[in-house]
């Protein structure tokens, strides 16, 4: 057994036990960057001096028995969170060199829990995006390889697919990821990882760089429910500086993990199926049922009838708020700046050169969208449709406890695919996207393999600040799904391996071209 | 006679409404905690939410708030008990993150009403339509450098309240009044220090004209206006331009205007086809702000003695008349100097001096009401020596006079300068008998008939006594002595 493959919880405890050091958990940690992330391109900064000192300073606390939830745990951060004095680049060209001098409620709470940050992950541009192709540092690699076509290149889904790649890879024991219409959840099913989105309010969006305000969920990725409840308690809380942070006290996550679901009420939503969705989500899905009401839960149809307006309502309220949220790249104090001959050809060289193509295409839909005259059939509309979505759930949480969905209706697919045609790819977006309208929590679980040996995830979703439910019934699908398939690439299967030529730059990457 | 714009086929009726933008009085800006002390060094004020970085967010200044209900009571208003923050998005240099959060369909404050006097002492109710809270933005500075423009940001961000009142103003007068008025409000609840020269009340004019009993025609907005007087001659200007236009077979467009107050017109500035498409939408970063019904009662409670409430008092209580109550009342300090020394005194003559003698002594010396030479208890020591006898009304003044050179009490110039009021009737009889015998025949006319040479004796013997004869006992003894 390597340090890399243990679960983030089991890292605690052999920390806790002096079996290892927090250097020597972050060392094998950054080996196995080194190794794979030329590959992977999971990390677009890997902060391994600070990494170190931070393990250094995590062995010293431990030894004078200073033991907070995360003391010496390696983990990551998507590139989406800022951090002091370390680049934060949202997967953006126009925050290629952007220092922040300020670290993220998220990520400063992870500090003080006693996290050790090993860097920065890829993800979508601004975090628009389900396959990671629309970075702008390149796109990354799935770790996970189809039985039949090994050579093909899988997308790690999106937009936190760094994050995913990275913790299903071993690079991380755990990483942090926001879900704004799935963007934690589907990457972690296409990466056979977990993955929770928690109750919008629940983690504070402060120093995270905006994509839709009332959409962005910070949230945890790890390879075990339990693991994911750890880091939640950790990033979570009420926090001032947030104005649609929630003042709810926390649950108790990780006990919430050992709770049994018998005599819970599970709803199964007829309207989560999609055209040509392959029938073994729909057998796995099957299986969930089996194993919850196995479990002793009991299983009840339930309808939430405006799932389809889901994706439409969603592809008007994110980019409406994105288009006014990336208003403030505009090359004056911040960022890239492209100067013109004028303020006017300022900002508009700075943004054709700063954003690729899916953030131009969503400020355009998000800027028509709010224009005069298009404003109550569009926004106003999808604002009212909206609600109708929050009270699905709310008329269905009277009747159950928590749903059972599928995460996402594919498995990872290859890059490239999908690329022609924006709506395929929004697609991928159909079972996650009511929970994030509806700001109610929701985990992925791996629950099994599809016929090519890729993984698929099953989605719980639970009631407003009701994250206990979800990870108790997330834990009972993970027990009865007993997934223990490993990706291709991962920390282990390079062991011995001597290192690549090239070392990674170290906190400063290259800008792309 | 009301207010007209005369054209060649008529008169025309003038119609104004007001959007005043008010800086509120706070230590920290609308949605940051940075500072906003006005003349700080460029760029010292801003925090990172003001310059809108990555990932920051506003979170609204319980303070600024509590101005914006204050005003909304002073306004006779009605306050919305949940109201909502809207982005108006476009794009420019001073304005860091694109948009300004303002309240666009859901106000802070509702309908209200301000009552303002006319020059004839009466008073006219105007409508105010709403006063929402909105951000400032920054200041763009296109003359520091040759070939670059600076940006400012310590403005951005700062708490301004957005008063807009109907379309009820027919004069310049009366928007002069208006404004005056607002200003006034503004200053007794401690909301906006109303300073027009440093920007923190600016005005935006919407004007329109019509022939009498019209429905509105076209207006037009002049914006940004930052003074009383400039305000009153862009009306005029504006309204004589429309009307112009109109007589000349023309249309007035919507559009929005410049008042070049050194060549006294209004140009144009922004056509309503260039208008801008703000692509208002609430703000997801901010919650809905719900305020509390016991919470508006404290600030209710706490608030000041307003002028109209002030200024019938000031009527009842002192018996003063509408106008001096009215100007008694203008600014706060000086309704209370005035009542400090009306205090236990004869109000009237209280008002008589501070509205005579004293205003015209700080529009001398070019001093304020807070830095007086003359303080309120010194003027009311002065009125004290009047009514004890110690010193005559014509003392009094010469006594002010050297008030206001030293800003000693009255009482040690009384004595330095030995001015206490003769009231010896010995003195005052031996006077009385000397001046009519230096002027036998002024007598002997004034005993055939001419009355009216006994304010000539009166003045005669006040100079012999150097002023200081009291004036009773003078006319006492000269009726005696003249038979």
């Amino acid at each position: 057994m390597m340090l890399t493959d243990l679960t983030l919880a089991a890292a605690r405890r052999g920390l806790g036990e002096r079996a290892f050091t927090s250097r020597e958990l972050t060392e094998a940690h950054l080996a196995a960057i080194e190794a794979l992330n030329p590959r992977l391109n999971a990390f677009i900064t890997v902060t391994g001096e600070q990494a170190l000192a931070q393990a250094d300073a995590s062995d010293a606390a431990l030894a004078r028995g200073d033991d907070r939830p995360l003391t010496g745990v390696p983990i990551a951060m998507k590139d989406l969170f800022c951090t002091e004095g370390v680049r934060t680049t949202a997967g953006s060209r126009i925050l290629g060199r952007f220092v922040p001098p300020y670290e993220s409620t998220v990520s400063a709470n992870l500090l003080r829990a006693g996290a050790v940050f090993l860097g920065k992950t890829n993800m979508d541009e601004f975090a628009m995006g389900s396959s990671n192709m629309t970075s702008a540092y390149g796109p990354v690699e799935n770790p996970w390889k189809r039985r039949q076509d090994a050579d093909a290149v899988l997308v790690p889904g999106g937009s936190s697919g760094g994050s995913a790649a990275a913790v299903a890879a071993r690079l991380a024991l755990g990483a942090t990821g926001t879900d704004t219409g799935g963007s934690i959840r589907q990457p972690a099913s296409f990466c056979g990882i977990v993955g929770l989105k928690p109750t919008y309010g629940r983690c504070s969006r402060w120093g995270v760089v905006a994509f839709a305000s009332s959409l962005d969920h910070p949230g945890p990725l790890a390879r075990s429910v339990e693991d994911c409840a750890i880091l939640l308690g950790a990033m979570a809380g009420h926090d001032p500086k947030d104005s649609t942070s929630a003042d709810v006290p926390l649950g108790d996550y990780q006990g919430a993990c050992g709770r049994s679901v018998k005599g819970m009420r599970i709803g199964v939503p007829r309207e989560y199926r999609a055209d040509g969705m392959p029938e073994e989500i729909e057998a796995l899905w099957r299986q969930g049922v089996d194993w919850l009401r196995d479990a002793g839960a009991e299983v009840v149809d339930v309808s939430l009838p405006h799932t389809k307006y889901g994706l439409a309502t969603y592809y008007i309220v994110a980019p409406a708020e994105a288009s006014s949220n990336l208003a403030r790249y505009d090359g004056v104090r911040f960022g890239l700046r492209t100067n013109g001959k004028d303020l006017r050809d300022l900002y508009e060289r700075t943004r054709a050169e700063g954003f690729g193509a899916e953030v131009r295409r969503r400020v355009l839909i998000g800027t028509y969208v709010l224009s005069a005259g298009y404003y109550d059939a569009y926004y106003l509309r999808a604002q009212k449709v909206r609600a109708l979505i929050r009270r699905d759930f709310t008329e269905a949480f009277a009747r159950v406890d928590a749903l059972l969905t599928p995460t996402a209706p594919s498995a990872a697919f290859v890059q490239g695919e999908k690329m022609d045609d924006p709506i395929k790819m929004y697609l991928n977006d159909l079972f996650t996207v009511p929970a994030d309208l509806a700001g109610v929590p929701a985990i992925s679980v791996p629950a099994g393999l599809d016929a090519n040996g890729l993984p698929i995830g099953l989605q719980v979703i639970g009631k407003p600040f009701d994250e206990e439910m979800v990870f108790a019934v997330g834990a009972a699908l993970e027990r009865a799904a007993g997934f223990d398939a490993l990706p291709t690439i991962r920390a282990d299967s390079v062991a011995g391996q001597p290192p690549p030529p090239c070392p990674l730059p170290q906190g400063e990457g290259e800008l792309p071209p | 006679m009301s207010y007209t714009i005369k054209g060649t086929d008529g008169p025309w009726e003038v119609v104004i409404g007001l959007e005043v933008h008010a800086q509120v009085i706070s230590k920290a800006k609308l949605f940051s905690g940075a500072a906003t002390d006005f003349g700080a060094e460029p760029n010292t004020q801003v925090s990172f939410v003001d310059a809108a970085f990555p990932g920051m967010l506003p979170v609204i200044n319980r303070e600024c708030v509590a101005q914006a209900v204050r005003t909304g009571l002073g306004l006779n208003a009605h306050i919305n008990m949940v109201s909502r923050f809207d982005r108006k998005n476009y794009f420019y240099a001073d304005l860091p993150a694109g948009y300004q959060i303002s309240q666009y369909q859901h106000p802070i404050v509702g309908e209200g009403t301000v009552e303002i006097e006319l020059p004839d002492s009466s008073t006219k109710p105007i409508g105010i339509t709403r006063l929402h809270l909105e951000q400032d933005a920054g200041k763009s500075l296109h003359d520091q450098h040759p070939t670059k423009s600076l940006i400012d940001l310590n403005r951005a961000g700062v708490a301004l309240m957005e008063i807009v009142s109907e379309p009820d103003l027919r004069s310049p007068e009366e928007a002069g009044a208006y404004l005056r008025k607002l200003r006034t409000i503004l200053r007794y609840l401690g909301t906006c220090d109303g300073n027009m020269e440093e920007g923190s009340l600016r005005a935006d004019v919407n004007v329109s004209v019509r022939k009498h009993g019209e429905p509105y025609r076209t207006r037009c907005e002049v914006k940004n206006v930052n003074s009383v007087r400039f305000v009153m001659q862009a009306i005029e200007a504006e309204a004589k331009r429309q009307v112009e236009v109109w007589e000349s077979g023309g249309t007035v467009e919507q559009e929005t205007r410049l008042f070049d107050a050194a060549r006294g017109v209004t140009r144009s500035m922004r056509t309503k086809e260039d208008a801008h498409d703000y692509r208002y939408f609430p703000d997801p970063d901010l919650l809905p702000l719900v305020l509390d019904e016991d919470w508006i009662a404290e600030l209710k409670a706490e608030l000041p003695e307003l002028p109209d409430v002030k200024k019938a008092r000031f009527m009842q209580q002192y018996g003063l008349p509408a106008y001096d109550a009215g100007v008694l009342v203008a600014e706060q300090a000086t309704a209370d100097f005035y009542e400090t020394v009306a205090a236990g005194r004869d109000a009237k003559q209280a008002a008589n001096w501070v509205m005579g003698d004293f205003f015209a002594a700080l529009n001398r010396t070019g001093r304020t009401i807070v830095d007086s030479p003359v303080s309120a208890p010194n003027l009311s020591k002065l009125l004290d020596l009047i009514a004890d006898g110690t010193i005559n009304g014509r003392i009094a003044k010469e006594v002010f006079e050297a008030m206001v050179q030293t800003g000693h009490d009255p009482a040690s110039i009384v004595e330095a300068k030995g001015l206490r009021q003769v009231t010896d009737t010995g003195a005052v009889d031996a006077a009385v008998e000397r001046v009519l015998a230096a002027n036998a025949d002024k007598v002997a006319e004034y005993r055939s008939g001419k009355d009216k040479l006994f304010g000539f004796f009166v003045g005669q013997v006040m100079k012999a006594m150097a002023g200081k004869g009291n004036p009773a006992l003078v006319n006492e003894a000269l009726r005696r002595s003249l038979g």
